[in-house]
């Protein structure tokens, strides 16, 4: 009896950690629900609520729910600060997914390598992941990918000079540090180059200026509703110049505000807002499809790439948890380790040097047809 | 810069000048029935869009924006009766605050009730590439509908309060308002009138501008700083120096952008503000007023 | 008099010391780092309520000096000046130690303005600027005063938002910590959790008896005159507009203040520090806890901004603070917490000793 009784308890031990077997795995997440970045942080939220609903309703990871703690910073770093720290030191959760922002991001990085949590970004900014610090990894891709893709079509279609429009957030300067470092190299000259206010209502005088300037195309690079607003622009004054978007242009909502303005505008993106039209063979197709149609049944909305780097950074965790077991060193390790992960994004292949794991495959050139998506042929 | 750009530039101004015109003399028309500035006067805009917008899901666009104006011409009266006219003699900062924070809890209910994205109604006429050409000069038509709606407005303003009875006695309520009480004016409802109708021509503007600048919960805020830079810009209580204040500013805005960089186009209009208030509060065209010590 | 007053420190010193043990019986020690920031954000408060209460100006632009303050110990002290190193004005600058070592984000070595050095000069700039504002700003009269603030308070944020070089709409990461004494540093290290809390705190009591002398010394009834009537003031031969200006330039230098100290504890700082909102929150505390009721400003700052901190309101933390502002002022003007507690002890006393005579 009471070696049967020891062996049960022995195994329990063995099977158990100092938690319970049952005990939720507690993932944080920082994003700017409300607020300034609410465009990015929303469709975040709500994306991991679907997804951690989905998981608990299978049976969790690995025998064990999880229970998301959703904190919204409305975009300001200090909250972002505040609600890490309480994250990491009092919650204890296993993981943040998240900040929305590279601003939130700079300013927790330190915090989450200190308090030996996995951070799991949204934001896009170099400076995230390189210096390398072990805790933090980026599932957005690189700016200079997507100026590069751009660059690459311009070339081809016979442009040599710009005229380039930014906004005044991180996502903006950083697109701008890119476009006018990778330019030269593909035979372009940015002839003008205007930096505007990221809630500006409209840019007719900065389109006026480019007009000025007899440039081939122009190409403009935010996140905010100045992208529907500038194609109006450029198309009220008559500039029938091809016009190039970035990677920010990637919710439909875009394409829609701007109606007959967005035709025929190009943008790379991720695949997620094409994922109808990729071809049968595409790695990625069933899990965006699978994703698409899940969020878009639930939220009456159309998904966008936002929502797919919250999606790709939850699930690259999952699958750490689920190779490495729950123990936060091994998690680490499993998701540095990571190869040939499908996500939304693109394909991810992590190592120690590279915490954001995308190449330059990760974008797809699209364009706006009929008011939709499309991918743009070769 | 060749005369087409400059008119080019000149269009663009006038346009959004309009526009702080129209929020200006909202300012203005509340100013002069009560002494206060109304903080709030931004949201009405941003009000009037945003349910036009959700009205227009089941109804055609005259009835929508009509809807939406009366909409938010009684969300005026429930501010002005909630929150001014009980109070007894309060205070200029009691009632500056007051009103900030109806703002605040204007934009948040806004926030809750339709999310963060934007939006906007359809072009009145054409949709968004057309554009009529004048000697070089590119106009949407949309731009004309915000330019007539503002004269109009303002014509009909100009009417109400020079040649109707009740014009007369908001005229009278703000010149003295205890002489006009004596005379057995209604002050007090006067008082809700100046909301509705000021709330009533944001929601109007808000309307017809959201298919240039789009609609969302937060532009409130930015609204009501540029409107009452004209509205003391044009001396605080002035319809007309409201008008030609808010033209000149859209203007000044426009063109500075061909010389200063983009992003410090705010700053512009602030620095013009401040050295109003410092060298002339009494505005370009205001009368003398116990503003300064 | 004097000694009520002092008496009213040591129970808030105590009460601070009081909360920090309790937080390390109870095992939740994290609490210390929303109590320490908003020890920081009480710091604004008190200059606004002095401001509001006694010299009855509204000010829109607390946030404006935050930032400023925030901005310029932020941009000095993490300068790349490495560039310079050899020159001789630099070599100079770096052995009277105004210049310091600090490593850069790839590890190796570059030389910034040192934090205790940026500290001083963020401090003397905004000082310098509430001085140049205050001058015509306090010729105005009330909504002007409040608009010009207010366009103040907002083109800092313009301004913060779109210059590259404050970082635009990301902020300033990466600030080091500013090293007060050796062993004594705000920053936000763990390790010195609680050595910060006290040190926050600390400041908030020193603030309290400085201002509580300045409210019960001559100059203080004279700001309170001020706020009474004006007219009758300058009547007396109050020169209130000396008076205004100097209470002006005071709000403005804690604001700064708290905004270098809090910068270097975060370790970085963002242009929502300097939007209005975070103005607009400064006078919905002031305005709970009493324009002028330094006791009530402490009370409502430490709790309001507590409780925001921690998430407690949810996405809803703007309207919280916007329906706080609504509601105190329709009904409660003169603050809910008025009072400091002194009175509110002696009003005890009287109605304990003759319930039934007249209160």
């Amino acid at each position: 009896m009471r070696g049967l009784r020891t062996i049960v308890a022995a195994g329990l031990v063995a099977l158990g950690s100092p938690a319970k077997a049952g005990d939720p795995i507690k993932v944080g997440a920082l994003l700017a629900v409300t607020g300034p970045a609410a465009f990015l942080g929303a469709p975040e939220a709500r994306t991991l609520e679907m997804l951690v609903e989905e998981l608990n309703a299978r049976g969790g990871v690995g025998g064990r729910p999880v229970r998301l703690i959703v904190k919204d910073t409305g975009g300001s770093p200090e909250k972002a600060i505040s609600f890490a720290r309480q994250l990491i030191e009092e919650e204890q959760v296993f993981a943040i997914i998240g900040p929305s922002t590279s601003g939130e991001t700079m300013a927790v990085k330190a915090i989450a390598e200190e308090g030996k949590t996995l951070l799991l970004s949204a934001s896009a900014a170099e400076v995230i992941v390189n210096p390398v610090a072990p805790h933090v990894f980026k599932v957005a891709p690189k700016d200079s990918f997507a100026a590069e893709v751009i660059f690459r079509r311009m070339k081809k279609m016979g442009i040599t000079r710009i005229g380039f429009l930014s906004s005044n957030t991180g996502f903006g300067k950083a697109g701008k540090e890119q476009v006018e470092k990778l330019a030269p190299a593909y035979g372009i000259q940015v002839a003008v180059s205007e930096v505007y206010d990221k809630a500006a209502t409209d840019l007719t005088a900065e389109v006026t200026k480019i007009k000025a300037a007899n440039v081939q195309a122009i190409l403009n690079w935010s996140t905010e509703p100045a992208q529907a607003i500038v194609l109006k622009n450029v198309r009220q004054m008559g500039l029938g110049v091809p016009v190039f978007q970035s990677h920010g242009f990637a919710n439909v909502q875009y394409a829609r505000a701007a109606g007959a303005a967005a035709e025929g505008v190009i943008f790379p993106a991720g695949r997620v807002v094409v994922a109808d039209a990729l071809p049968a063979g595409n790695p990625q197709k069933a899990v965006l499809e699978a994703y698409k149609r899940a969020y878009e049944a639930r939220y009456k909305e159309d998904v966008s790439t936002f929502g797919g780097h919250a999606f790709d950074a939850l699930m690259i965790l999952v699958r750490a948890i689920e190779l490495a077991g729950p123990d936060r060193a091994k998690a680490r390790a499993a998701v540095e380790n990571l190869r040939g992960f499908v996500g939304t994004g693109g394909v991810f292949n992590f190592s120690a040097a590279d915490h954001n794991g995308l190449d330059i495959d990760a974008f797809e050139l699209v364009t706006v047809k009929d008011g939709r998506f499309v991918p743009l042929g070769p | 810069m060749t005369l087409e750009l400059f008119f080019q530039y000149l269009v663009a101004g006038l346009t959004y000048g309009s526009i702080y015109a129209v929020v200006a003399i909202g300012f203005n028309i509340i100013y002069n029935a009560t002494g206060v500035i109304n903080f709030a006067q931004g949201e009405f805009v941003m009000l009037g869009g945003m349910i036009a917008v959700s009205l227009h899901r089941f109804a055609p666009l005259p009835v929508a924006i009509a809807g939406a104006v009366a909409a938010t011409a009684a969300v005026g009266a429930l501010v002005e009766l909630t929150c001014v006219r009980w109070l007894t003699r309060p205070s200029v900062l009691r009632l500056i605050v007051i009103t900030i924070g109806v703002a605040i809890l204007l934009r948040e209910a806004a926030l809750f009730a339709w999310g963060e994205g934007v939006r906007s109604l359809p072009y009145f006429t054409g949709d968004e590439v057309t554009a009529l050409s004048f000697h070089g000069v590119s106009v949407s038509p949309q731009a004309l509908w915000v330019l007539g709606t503002t004269a109009l407005t303002v014509a009909m303003l100009a009417f109400f309060f020079g040649h109707t009875m009740l014009g007369r006695e908001m005229r009278a309520c703000a010149a003295n308002r205890d002489a006009a009480a004596l005379c057995g004016i209604p002050t007090r409802n006067l008082v809700t009138l100046a909301f509705v109708l000021s709330a009533a021509i944001g929601a109007l503007a808000g309307c017809v501008v959201s298919p240039i600048t789009y609609t969302s919960y937060a532009i409130g805020g930015a609204l009501a700083i540029k409107g009452f830079t004209v509205a003391i810009l044009g001396g605080l209580g002035n319809g007309a120096g409201a008008v030609a204040a808010g033209l000149l500013l859209g203007m000044l805005e426009s063109l500075s952008v061909s010389v200063l960089p983009t992003a410090y186009k705010d700053v512009v209009t602030l620095t013009i503000l401040l050295a109003i208030l410092f060298v002339r509060p009494s505005g370009l065209f205001g009368g003398r007023e116990a503003s300064r010590i | 008099m004097r000694g009520r007053r002092h008496l009213q420190v040591v129970v808030l010193a105590a009460a601070v010391a009081g909360v920090q043990l309790a937080t390390l019986a109870a095992g939740k020690g994290f609490f210390l780092t929303q109590l320490t920031m908003s020890a920081y954000a009480t710091l604004v408060a008190l200059g606004l309520s002095l401001l509001m209460g006694y010299a009855g100006q509204v000010s829109l632009g607390q946030a404006g000096f935050f930032a400023i303050g925030g901005y310029t110990s932020a941009v000095l002290t993490t300068l790349d000046l490495g560039g310079h190193r050899g020159r001789p004005l630099w070599a100079a600058a770096e052995r009277l130690g105004l210049l310091a070592e600090r490593p850069d984000l790839f590890g190796g070595a570059t030389l910034s303005v040192a934090p205790w050095a940026a500290g001083v000069a963020a401090v003397l700039l905004g000082a310098a600027v509430a001085f140049s504002l205050g001058v015509p700003v306090l010729r105005l009269r009330g909504h002007y005063l409040a608009m010009a603030t207010l366009a103040f308070g907002t083109i800092v944020s313009s301004i913060v938002v779109g210059t590259q070089a404050f970082g635009a709409a990301d902020g300033i990461s990466g600030v080091p910590p500013l090293v007060l004494a050796p062993g004594l540093r705000v920053g936000g290290g763990a390790a010195d959790r609680v050595e910060n809390y006290y040190l926050a705190w600390g400041l908030v009591a020193l603030a309290m008896l400085l201002l509580s002398n300045l409210i019960h010394s001559r100059a203080g009834r004279a700001l309170g005159a001020i706020h009474g009537a004006e007219d009758a003031a300058a009547a007396m031969g109050v020169d209130t507009g000396r008076m205004k200006q100097k209470t002006f330039v005071l709000a403005g230098v804690m604001a700064t203040v708290a905004g270098v100290l809090l910068t270097h504890y975060n370790g970085g700082i963002g242009p929502s520090e300097a939007s209005v909102m975070k103005s607009v929150r400064t006078v919905a505390v002031v305005a709970v806890g009493g324009m002028g009721s330094l006791w009530g400003t402490l009370a409502a700052s430490a709790v309001l901004n507590f409780l925001s901190l921690r998430g407690y309101f949810g996405a809803y933390d703007d309207a919280v603070f916007g329906g706080i502002l609504v509601a105190v002022m329709l009904f409660s003007p003169d603050g809910i917490l008025r009072g400091d507690l002194g009175a509110l002890a002696s009003r005890l006393a009287a109605r304990r000793k003759s319930p039934g005579e007249e209160a």
